[in-house]
């Protein structure tokens, strides 16, 4: 399992980290769009992208429009503080899988990850 | 100016920040921050020493900035990150920005309006100055917590179409 984290907060990115970083997972991270898109032509497809929303130089959603141009198969869960509706509906349509809003609880993260993760296996 | 109007000094804007101060504090450190009685800013001191400023954009213009006493800060942020962290390093500033931004947009979501947040940015020093609207007041909401106290600072208006 490869798993990559784009936020433009290290903080962040460690509190992730603590969520997901398992034995066998290996986990990459990234501070803003153009970072991530570079982390994945250079280390190949990933299972599950956690993706921030306000990034300097690339946002999350640009980010996720721009990787699904070639890669339908990554599980992307946007991780923000936008939390209207329309902004939701936006990412959605953005390719986005699935969406938590900051702040979060590690559990709440986790059981996120989970149902998302469960529910791309299954055959459409 | 015209189709400026400033979004009012009124409760559902501070209850916007109230909650959105006490959600993310709860949840992301654990810590339950107490809200005094809102006031409008005179002057130019800063809150407290430590400040992250978060600029918004879209339906409402202006800055929201969170202000931590030091000995406060340093807490919080300890917590935080699960580690004490020096105030000089980039990693203090960066978790002071991110609780920003936070508190900044789980507030925005009230405002029923169409507006996006900056990237935080972070001052520290007893001494600064943050640039702020002259068209609108600035509403400090004063708060304490078990790590000391700290203030938010909003001082935004609405950009209306009409
Ligand atoms: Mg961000």
């Amino acid at each position: 399992m490869k798993i990559l984290l784009v936020d433009d907060s290290r903080t962040m990115r460690n509190i992730w980290r603590k969520v997901v970083g398992t034995p066998g997972v290996e986990v990459a991270e990234a501070g803003d769009g153009n970072e991530g898109l570079k982390v994945i032509s250079e280390q190949g497809p990933f299972d599950l992208i956690l993706l921030d929303w306000n990034m300097p130089n690339m946002d999350g959603i640009t980010m996720a429009k721009k990787l699904r141009e070639t890669d339908k198969n990554t599980v992307i869960i946007m991780v923000t503080t936008e939390a209207e509706k329309p902004r939701i509906i936006e990412a959605i349509k953005s390719g986005v899988n699935n969406y938590v809003v900051k702040p979060f609880t590690p559990e709440t993260l986790k059981a996120k990850i989970e149902e998302t993760m469960k529910k791309a296996a299954q055959p459409a | 100016m015209p189709g400026v109007q400033p979004l009012q000094f009124d409760a559902s804007l501070v209850v916007a920040f109230v909650r959105s101060i006490k959600n993310v504090l709860s949840t992301m450190v654990s810590i339950e921050a107490t809200v005094g009685k809102p006031y409008i800013k005179e002057g130019e001191k800063p809150g407290h020493d430590v400040s992250s400023i978060v600029g918004f954009s879209g339906e409402v213009k202006g800055n929201v900035v969170v202000s931590f006493g030091m000995d406060t800060a340093l807490k919080v942020v300890e917590t935080f990150c699960g580690m004490p962290l020096d105030a000089t390093s980039d990693d203090f500033a960066d978790a002071v920005g991110e609780l920003c931004n936070m508190i900044a947009g789980n507030a925005k979501k009230d405002f029923g309006l169409n507006a996006g947040i900056g990237i935080p940015s972070v001052v520290i020093g007893s001494n600064h100055t943050i640039a702020r609207l002259r068209d609108v007041p600035c509403i400090v909401i004063p708060c304490t917590c078990s790590a000391g106290d700290f203030c938010v600072e909003v001082n935004i208006k609405q950009i209306g179409n009409n």
